[in-house]
């Protein structure tokens, strides 16, 4: 419009221009005649006025038509080709703009097309590094995720505020151990991302902890941690050591308005990026640099059993020494009178003897009871740590095969034998009698077998042929074991002793075979499960055991859920539920809970709760056919009255997803007065946000919505299954939500209610 | 006049040597198998030396040490604490509740013996 009007002024202008210097001379020569000469003039002029003006209309239209011409090249080709610029700096960067028009214009176009190209091979290049950089992180995530759970000890990072942020498989297996009730169900309930210490460990004592580190950090300990020990409300005891995470190079001045105050968490607003471990610290602190504490590492080690144990050697030696003294005191001034009264009577002789006697058999007896009673404790001096029998069988038999290239086979091996052991020492144990029965009796074959009797676990090497003797093996069992070129200080005897263990031959004439027998002790009472079922079962990703970004996380006031906080920085509990029906006023119960947790904008995988519940009442065949739970599955399970309180536990502070969630909430709520439990988070419905986003939908079942939003179905129909698949949705949805602008919690709830109204009134 | 001693312990097998020892040594002998009795013989018999076994029945030695020590009668008492307890912080406790000597079990007899009669020296 603008170049139009433009255009139209100057035509105006190029008009007057070309009409206006003849008038005005016409004018001027006009009023400078005379009378006679004007009526000449007029005369002259007029007749050849229309060819005159012909002739000027005709070079005005060439003169418009010229303008125009430049116009539309110069006015309009640029403007148009602002636009594709425009284009080609926004929405489409691979646009180009057409060299088109006067050189002038083509040249531009050619440059800003050279600049475009310059712009993308700068972008693709930081794209590139940016993509590297974070490759590198990833990689390094992993490593550290795969150290942290390889560790033997528990491992926990939190910010100051107690929030969780890191954790490795072994204290979650340490805490869930701890858990008191049937939390078996729910995968280490009590440790999660982004929950809190405080649920596990005392908060008081944490805090003394930090005041410690922060003490020391200020009079420039090199090694600034703090160690405590305590008991859980179970009755174990934890031995923890804590390390400060420091910001580094955040240099404090004294004099600032908001001095750094950790316990309170305040002034560690942007901690994440640049938190590191303390370790080498010390230097920087000696250069008189504040270090700001933005949270910590405990190492956990439950020491309940090694407690136990100390404390049970304690009492055996106690009742071995002080339990003696008396009785031998006895006998020693027997004794002793005995010898210095050679007149002594007869009858006080054979008193005193008695004494002797009496004394010297009690001792005996006393004796064997202790160490039968102790027996455990007295023989594990040895660094002996407990392992699946199975596993050290099945390195000794790779060894073999390597080694001494004997063809090793697998017979009998029960597979959930603990034993308590020496594990290098047994395989080279292992090792060593094969090389042995291989050099000097020529065996083609060795069997391996492990068997079990009462508290001792049976190693067996078995091979057909020749027979050895028992010589033999005393013999071998006071050698050196020694392999090839690789030789031990130790001989058999001294690793079975170690052990507090035997090792026997002994031939299977009906078999006609011969087996060198170790037994050693097993592990008795073994706390830590062979195989950590949910681990396993997500063992292609990466464990979702840290979280840093919530380095930064700051608890909102009070432990209630923030309405105003953005749907992106909240923490969900996903969950649904398998019933016997659908009408929980008519006595239908639930059957199934699985849930699973959402911090960070990340579906946890690990963080589940998983449990099936007997309802005490028949089920429904043709429920049967939906869920696949059967009578037989829920016979037996916890009930409903211990599963929903710690369902209740999982769900804390943290808002609840469901798919349709008005009916698994009607369920829970019919339950909450009976429990004791209420369920008062807010709660989000993947249903209704669904028609939020996309109201023009027919159908907002769950497999539609994650049909339409790209997530692939799997397990579908199982509690936790579907909740896997409501947690995904739900996660998509959140970004397409805000691009509607709905980004709070409240937000979301609000426009959740409209819908639900809205589709009410249909 | 020759020496009084009580002998307080509740096993006879200790209290037939250490009886038999006393009596052989020339002295006179009294025996308590309880702390009770300990401290009703004691008031009767007034003994010049105690040997004084810890862990008793009703009263624990350090007990009765402690009430030996409130008689003014025996005030000039000797008194040996003979005890299976070991430990030195047992030991610190005897000899602060007025123990002259903390023998722990097991002793030798002759030493014993000379120990008594230094104390009564």
């Amino acid at each position: 419009m603008k170049a139009r009007f433009r255009f139209i002024l100057a035509a105006s202008v190029l008009g007057l221009l070309m009409t206006g210097p003849f008038a005005l001379i016409g004018l001027l020569l006009f009023a400078d005649a005379k009378d006679a000469e004007r009526a000449a003039f007029a005369q002259f002029l007029l007749p050849r006025l229309p060819v005159g003006g012909v002739i000027t209309l005709l070079a005005l239209v060439a003169g418009v038509l010229l303008l125009r011409g430049l116009f539309q090249q110069y006015v309009r080709g640029l403007s148009r080709m602002a636009e594709t610029l425009r284009l080609m700096l926004g929405a489409n960067r691979n646009f180009r703009v057409a060299p088109e028009g006067p050189s002038e214009v083509r040249e531009l176009a050619r440059a800003a097309n050279d600049l475009a190209q310059q712009r993308d091979e700068l972008l693709n290049d930081v794209e590139a590094q940016i993509r590297t950089a974070k490759a590198t992180v990833e990689e390094e995530k992993n490593r550290l995720a795969a150290l942290m759970s390889e560790l033997a000890l528990g491992v926990v990072v939190c910010n100051l505020d107690g929030r969780i942020l890191l954790y490795n498989s072994r204290a979650r297996l340490q805490f869930k151990a701890l858990a008191q009730g049937p939390t078996s169900m729910s995968g280490g309930a009590l440790i999660g991302l982004g929950r809190s210490i405080f649920s596990i460990l005392e908060r008081g004592q944490i805090t003394h902890s930090l005041e410690n580190i922060q003490q020391r950090l200020r009079r420039g300990s090199a090694e600034p941690t703090a160690n405590f020990i305590t008991s859980t409300r179970g009755g174990q005891l934890l031995r923890c050591q804590m390390a400060p995470v420091l910001r580094t190079g955040a240099i404090l001045a004294k004099s600032e308005d908001n001095p750094p105050d950790p316990l309170s968490g305040k002034g560690g607003d942007e901690a994440g990026s640049q938190a590191v471990p303390a370790q080498g610290v010390s230097a920087a602190t000696m250069l008189g640099a504040e270090l700001q504490v933005t949270g910590y590492v405990l190492t956990i080690e439950n020491i309940t059993r090694n407690f136990e144990r100390e404390a049970e050697r304690d009492q055996a030696l106690q009742s071995l020494t002080d339990g003696n003294r008396a009785a031998l005191a006895n006998i020693r001034a027997a004794v002793e009178t005995l010898i210095g009264s050679p007149e002594m009577e007869v009858d006080y002789r054979e008193r005193f003897t008695g004494v002797i006697a009496e004394e010297a058999s009690a001792m005996s007896q006393r004796l064997e009871t202790t160490m039968s009673r102790f027996a455990d404790s007295l023989k594990t001096r040895w660094p002996l740590e407990d392992v699946l029998a199975i596993d050290i069988v099945a390195v000794a038999a790779r060894r073999i095969q390597d080694r001494l290239n004997l063809p090793i086979k697998n017979e009998d091996q029960d597979a959930t034998l603990w034993m308590r052991v020496d594990s290098f020492a047994l395989i080279q144990a292992i090792t060593f009698l094969a090389s042995r029965l291989q050099d000097d009796y020529a065996i083609r074959e060795l069997r391996l077998r492990l068997a079990a009797e009462g508290t001792m676990v049976f190693v067996d090497l078995i091979w057909s042929g020749t027979p050895v003797s028992s010589e033999t093996l005393y013999a071998w069992e006071l050698e050196p074991m020694n392999v090839g070129a690789e030789t031990s200080p130790l001989t058999l005897r001294d690793v079975v002793d170690r052990h507090g263990g035997e090792i026997w031959y002994q031939r299977d004439k009906a078999a006609h075979n011969a087996f060198f027998r170790i037994v050693l002790p097993a592990a008795v009472t073994h706390d830590v499960p062979a195989t950590d079922q949910t681990q396993h079962l997500h063992s292609a990703s990466r464990p979702e055991y840290y979280d840093f970004d919530l380095f930064a996380a700051r608890d909102a006031e009070g432990s209630g859920i923030d309405l105003d906080r953005r749907l992106t920085d909240l923490a969900y509990s996903v969950f649904d539920t398998e019933t016997t029906g659908l009408q929980p006023s008519n006595g239908d119960e639930i059957i199934q809970l699985g849930a699973v947790r959402i911090v960070n904008n990340r579906l946890l995988r690990q963080e589940i709760f998983d449990q099936l519940v007997d309802p005490m009442i028949p089920l429904n065949p043709e429920a049967i056919q939906i869920h696949g739970i059967t009578e037989a599955m829920v016979n037996g399970q916890p009930r409903l009255d211990v599963v929903l309180p710690a369902f209740h536990e999982f769900c804390a502070e943290t808002v609840l997803v469901a798919h349709n969630a008005s009916f698994d909430m009607r369920f829970l709520q019919l339950k909450e007065d009976g429990l004791g439990v209420r369920f008062t988070q807010p709660v989000l419905d993947t249903l209704l946000l669904s028609a939020v986003i996309h109201p023009n939908q027919e159908s907002h079942r769950l497999e539609s919505i994650a049909e339409r939003l790209g997530i692939n179905v799997i397990g579908r129909h199982t509690a936790l299954g579907d909740a896997y698949v409501t947690g995904e949705v739900f996660l998509k949805m959140i970004p397409l939500l805000a691009d509607m602008g709905i980004l709070t919690l409240r937000q979301a709830l609000d426009a959740a209610q409209k819908t639900w109204f809205a589709r009410v009134k249909y | 006049m020759s020496h009084r001693i009580l002998i307080v312990d509740d096993e006879p097998n200790i209290v037939i040597s250490l009886e038999y020892l006393m009596k052989k040594e020339g002295f006179q002998v009294a025996v308590a198998t309880d702390g009770e009795t300990a401290l009703q013989l004691a008031a009767e018999f007034i003994p010049d030396l105690v040997l004084l076994d810890v862990m008793m029945p009703k009263k624990s030695g350090f007990e009765v040490c402690q009430a030996l020590r409130a008689v003014p009668a025996l005030m000039a008492t000797k008194i040996i604490m003979l005890t299976a307890k070991g430990r030195e912080t047992e030991v610190t406790k005897g000899l602060a509740l007025g123990a002259d000597v903390y023998i722990t079990k097991p002793f030798s007899t002759k030493d014993l013996v000379l120990q008594i009669k230094s104390l009564l020296a």
